[in-house]
């Protein structure tokens, strides 16, 4: 063994993961893997081998790689590119892009076992990489080659990050009423107005714009992509946010902003259709976000559990909080069955995909901050400082029950599904 | 020199974050359910061998793992590393409890010998039984030298440098290929797998075969008596004196009275 321990300072990452058995019981906590591992609540149930071997991939990096950082990066508003680009090596960055230029070809469901295990790691790192491989899809989808050609090898691997901008401050949860407009001027679209809450504005590269270019409502909408650096393109300042501090989000300002009419995503008048197909998946994505974070906190208050001692004892060992533990846990196993379930819907390309995935974000976002705040009771005092990551969970996925459509939202998407008369 | 044949060896042990359990009739430890990686000293052994491969030292690399079925897992993740191909050589779970180093070792020296390979690459132990005499037991039946616990290797004419860790210090030694090597914490840092190599590995030639395909006797050469956890640590107690403490260590006989 002697060796084993010999300059210990040297001891990289990777060394952690390695001592025997003897060590085993003396990790790190922020390296920690896979307690729940073969409970009931592993998200590895039901996986065939391959997607096993992404899962542990992503879980790994997100332990290695994402875990030690993401209370850094929340306090400091840290954007981490460097370690967004070390994602994208892997695949992270155009999961579910095709192959034809650079991006990785898996399918939807693929992608949201990824982004679950790597929202372990960090939430909301994981949730702006979930929004950058919507944005590529998008231009994947309904780009033609040129633009695809163009975009698609900078955006796999994240040598370009991407902006999705639909909302404006007057054009929320009616987002077929917004009032960006793009007038053609010879070979250019002139662009004219405001986008906000957009997620990674300043920091991205490409920003993927719906605005007017005709008629009222969304048959007038287009998807038309502007470069940063773009004259009469700017940003606001940096909002100050509850969670998802990892990334920025500012308005976006379009002033006078000429772009090439070969910017065009797919064709005019189609811009709706494209930010709507987009967020289908978008919303599986920030619902698999919220399944990893819940994962993680209730990992973390079933370990806290063990260890804190109250009245003489363990406090795993009072009923109270065995119950909420299960409970916990089957609501996470609920949303994940949920996810997973309109992950396929949209492989599939089922008619009914739409209400599914809305069904997925409301309950899998709602239950999942639950799961977060419930973990942060059970950390008592503890929970609350921001030493410890359970908080982090609960600000990262708040947001969740909000953007990429309000759950509200979801509930009216649902409830047209199923009055519709067929 | 270039072009080597390389053969790996991978096993799959119980995860290191896991707790390990004692079974209650102290037969072993438990396995079903737990969860399993690749030994991390295997894995380093991969990573290098794949980075030879990526320097033209080598031109194939041949991962092979003796064990259940489940090991199949560990071969591919070894090919999604960037082994270009696995042997499986299946020992059923009975059996597997009583597979020792030895049984390994004559293994994988006749897959060496088949596979015309000019490096066995293993890590330097497991991390479950922590034998580490694999390597060194494969090096005997060939009468191949050995260089074990290696942090660095580096290709010199005619064969191979080798750093290797030992308790004074770092020992620097040449070796002739064909050889084996054995790898230490510190020879690199294993790569992740991308998503793309763990899609193509799958497409990867995996060959399975048994025990008896190599000629080798997987009876068991030694039986295992009991298998306990550690002691517990004793509590100890706080005293309010330097002379308590004293008056203890005398009682105890520790130091002279």
């Amino acid at each position: 063994m002697a060796t084993l321990f010999k300059r210990g300072h040297h001891m990289s990452r990777h060394a952690v993961n390695i001592l025997s058995n003897t060590l085993r019981n003396n990790h790190s906590r922020l390296h920690k893997r896979g307690i729940l591992t073969a409970s009931c609540a592993d998200p590895s149930n039901g996986l065939g081998v391959e997607q096993r071997q992404i899962q542990q991939m992503a879980l790994d990096f997100a332990a290695k790689e994402l875990a030690p950082n993401m209370i850094e990066w929340d306090e400091k508003e840290i954007f981490p590119l460097g370690t967004l680009r070390e994602a994208a090596k892997l695949g992270f960055g155009a999961v579910y892009c095709k192959e034809e230029f650079g991006g990785t070809g898996l399918t939807r469901l693929d992608a949201s076992v990824i982004f679950e295990a790597l929202a372990t790691g960090c939430c909301s790192t994981t949730a702006y990489i979930s929004i950058h491989n919507m944005c590529a899809w998008m231009i994947d989808d309904f780009g033609n080659k040129e633009l695809r050609a163009q975009w698609i090898p900078q955006l796999a691997t994240m040598e370009k990050c991407s902006s999705y901008c639909l909302t404006e401050p007057g054009a929320g949860s009616d987002a077929a009423s917004l009032s960006t407009t793009a007038k053609k001027d010879g070979s250019h679209y002139v662009l004219n107005g405001s986008k906000a809450f957009i997620s990674g504005s300043g920091e991205a590269d490409l920003y993927i714009v719906m605005c007017r270019t005709g008629e009222a409502g969304s048959k007038g909408v287009s998807c038309i992509l502007v470069e940063k650096g773009t004259p009469g393109l700017s940003f606001a300042k940096k909002e100050r946010k509850l969670g998802w501090n990892s990334h920025p989000a500012r308005i976006v300002n379009f002033d006078e902003c000429r772009v090439p009419v070969t910017n065009l995503v797919g064709s005019e008048g189609q811009g709706f259709n494209i930010a709507m197909k987009g967020l289908n998946g978008g919303r599986i994505n920030v619902a698999s976000c919220s399944l990893g974070a819940a994962y993680a906190a209730l990992e973390q208050a079933r370990d806290h559990m063990k260890i804190r001692k109250q009245f003489g004892k363990p406090i795993e060992n009072f009923q109270y909080l065995q119950f909420r533990l299960a409970e916990m846990a089957t609501q996470l196993v609920a949303s994940r069955l949920m996810v997973r379930n309109a992950a396929v819907a949209l492989d599939n390309k089922d008619a009914n995909a739409v209400a599914l995935c809305s069904m997925a974000k409301l309950f899998a976002t709602e239950e999942c901050f639950k799961i977060c705040d419930y973990a942060m009771q059970i950390f008592g005092g503890y929970g609350y400082l921001k030493d410890y990551p359970v908080q982090q969970y609960m600000r990262d996925s708040r947001v969740h029950c909000i953007l990429e459509g309000t759950n509200e939202i979801m509930r009216l998407l649902v409830s047209r599904d199923l009055l519709t008369e067929r | 020199m270039s072009g080597l044949r390389v053969i790996v060896g991978c096993k799959r042990v119980i995860d290191y974050a896991v707790k390990i359990r004692v079974k209650p009739d102290k037969t072993g430890v438990i396995t079903d359910g737990v969860k399993h990686s690749m030994n991390p000293f295997d894995e380093i052994a991969v990573e290098e061998a794949v980075r030879m491969k990526e320097k033209k030292l080598a031109s194939e690399v041949i991962a092979v793992s003796c064990g259940p079925t489940q090991c199949q897992e560990t071969l591919r993740t070894a090919m999604a590393m960037g082994a270009d191909k696995s042997i499986h050589v299946e020992v059923d779970a009975a059996t597997y409890e009583n597979l020792q180093p030895l049984h390994v070792a004559k293994i994988l020296a006749k897959v060496a010998q088949e596979e015309k390979a000019d490096i066995v690459f293993t890590g330097k132990q497991a991390i479950d039984d922590d034998c580490n005499q694999t390597g060194q037991m494969v090096a005997a039946i060939l009468d191949w030298p050995q260089a074990t616990f290696a942090s660095k290797v580096e290709k010199v004419d005619g064969g191979l440098t080798v750093t290797r860790e030992i308790d004074g210090g770092l020992e620097t030694i040449k070796v002739k290929v064909p050889a084996v090597l054995t790898a230490d914490l510190r020879l690199n840092e294993p790569r992740y797998a991308t998503l793309p190599n763990i899609m193509k590995a799958k497409k990867k030639p995996m060959a399975k075969k048994k025990p008896a395909d190599y000629g080798v006797d997987v009876g068991p050469r030694q039986s295992v008596l009991k298998v306990e956890d550690p002691p517990v640590r004793q509590a100890g107690s706080k005293l309010d004196s330097v002379e308590s403490l004293v008056a203890k260590l005398k009682d105890a006989g520790l130091v002279p009275s």
